[in-house]
């Protein structure tokens, strides 16, 4: 799994102090390409740079985000809540499904 | 086959993809809010939803509640007829700044001062974005918009202290990036009991941002995080909107007073006699033949 690079982002939280014990959830991100109109809330936000803007367009001309970074996710929802367009959702994948394969 | 968002149980499907533009806040103001109203808990049939007319008008068309779009800065005095006609209603005005502080700010100060139990979020994005960006009561002195190219010469309304003064019971100010805060602060003002205001500010790329050279919605939410400053509890006095200046966001008054209804309750009891109370079930059955 890629590592998210936050070199050149500022950093605005800190490392857990129990960060060896935690387990970290993994997320699958879902895009309804169709209802994108390219604002790239969501590719800006991602705190840890999932998304990317593809080359393709929709058929309104918009250019959609693609997960480019899919195994980062942790299904922290902010791209649920920033999208003005109900068009991004990630869902939490149960930590059983990930140790068989994932979905 | 259809791909679904887990939100779309609560919007009109028919009629996504919205009328917003790309870069607009006010989706994500609509999300929020429909997240915090999930989390509340509240039954979806003792909800409503009111709107005025504007870009943010469109709320009530896309939201599957039973929501009314009224006329241009009427939602208030629907919603005060919602309340008291069925006051088991959980009343929401969800309306925009030209709509709720120009046209409709009598209703407002008046509904705030008579502290009627609704919750009021007003989306605010500095201008009338639908009929093509002139300047309103709350366009920041020297911004340009259609109507004043010079840059604008009024002062504009703040309207945390214009709610406050009013008498409301909670007021926050909140940005559209703020998306977690302010799910969690339209949260609090829909459990809390009396008149309660939360303002979002938004972007317009397309018209005020246009105007005053701010670049895209995403550049606009990115001077947001620049801009920002959260004061809990801060003189709502003090955080007018200055240009070049910082916009202060979070809470400003939570506070407890009686609603209007309680007063009335109150102030009828015992008027006209012992208070009418329900039959019990045995008295409304029909008695047989045989007593």
């Amino acid at each position: 799994m890629k590592e998210p690079s936050t070199a050149e982002k500022p950093k605005f939280w800190r490392k857990p102090l129990d960060a060896d014990r935690l387990q970290v959830p993994k997320g699958k991100v879902h895009i309804i390409k169709e209802r994108c109109k390219g604002c790239g809330f969501c590719i800006e936000y991602c705190p840890r740079d999932v998304l990317g803007l593809s080359d393709e367009f929709n058929s309104k001309g918009y250019h959609f985000p693609v997960a480019v970074n899919e195994d980062a996710c942790v299904s922290c929802k902010l791209c649920d809540l920033l999208c003005p367009e109900f068009a991004i959702y990630s869902e939490t994948i149960e930590q059983e499904e990930v140790e068989k394969g994932g979905k | 086959m259809i791909e679904r968002h887990p939100m779309d149980q609560l919007l009109r499907e028919d009629r996504i993809p919205h009328i917003w533009c790309s870069g607009c806040g006010l989706g994500t103001s609509l999300t929020a809010f429909m997240s915090a109203l999930q989390d509340t808990g509240i039954s979806l049939d003792n909800v409503s939803v009111v709107s005025g007319i504007g870009c943010t008008g469109r709320v009530a068309g896309y939201v599957k509640l039973d929501s009314f779009h009224t006329t241009h800065g009427r939602p208030i005095p629907f919603a005060v007829g919602l309340h008291l006609a069925n006051p088991s209603l959980k009343v929401v005005v969800f309306s925009g700044d030209g709509d709720l502080i120009a046209i409709g700010g009598n209703h407002f100060i008046h509904s705030a001062r008579r502290n009627l139990d609704m919750t009021i979020i007003c989306v605010n994005n500095f201008n009338y974005g639908m009929t093509g960006g002139q300047g309103g009561p709350t366009t920041p002195i020297g911004a340009k918009t259609s109507t004043t190219p010079y840059g604008n010469f009024e002062f504009p309304f703040n309207i945390p202290h214009l709610a406050a003064a009013s008498g409301a019971t909670y007021v926050a100010r909140w940005t559209a990036l703020d998306a977690r805060r302010l799910r969690k602060s339209i949260h609090e003002a829909l459990m809390k009991r009396g008149f309660s205001v939360v303002e979002i500010i938004s972007p317009c790329p397309t018209l005020f941002g246009r105007f005053n050279r701010q670049g895209t919605g995403l550049d606009i939410l990115n001077s947001y995080r620049e801009q920002t400053v959260i004061q809990h509890g801060a003189d709502p006095a003090k955080v007018g909107i200055e240009p070049g200046g910082k916009i202060i966001v979070g809470k400003f008054v939570d506070i407890e007073r009686p609603t209007f209804l309680d007063v009335v309750n109150q102030g009828l009891k015992g008027k006209f006699g012992p208070p009418v109370e329900k039959p019990r079930a045995e008295e409304l059955a029909i008695p047989s033949v045989d007593e």
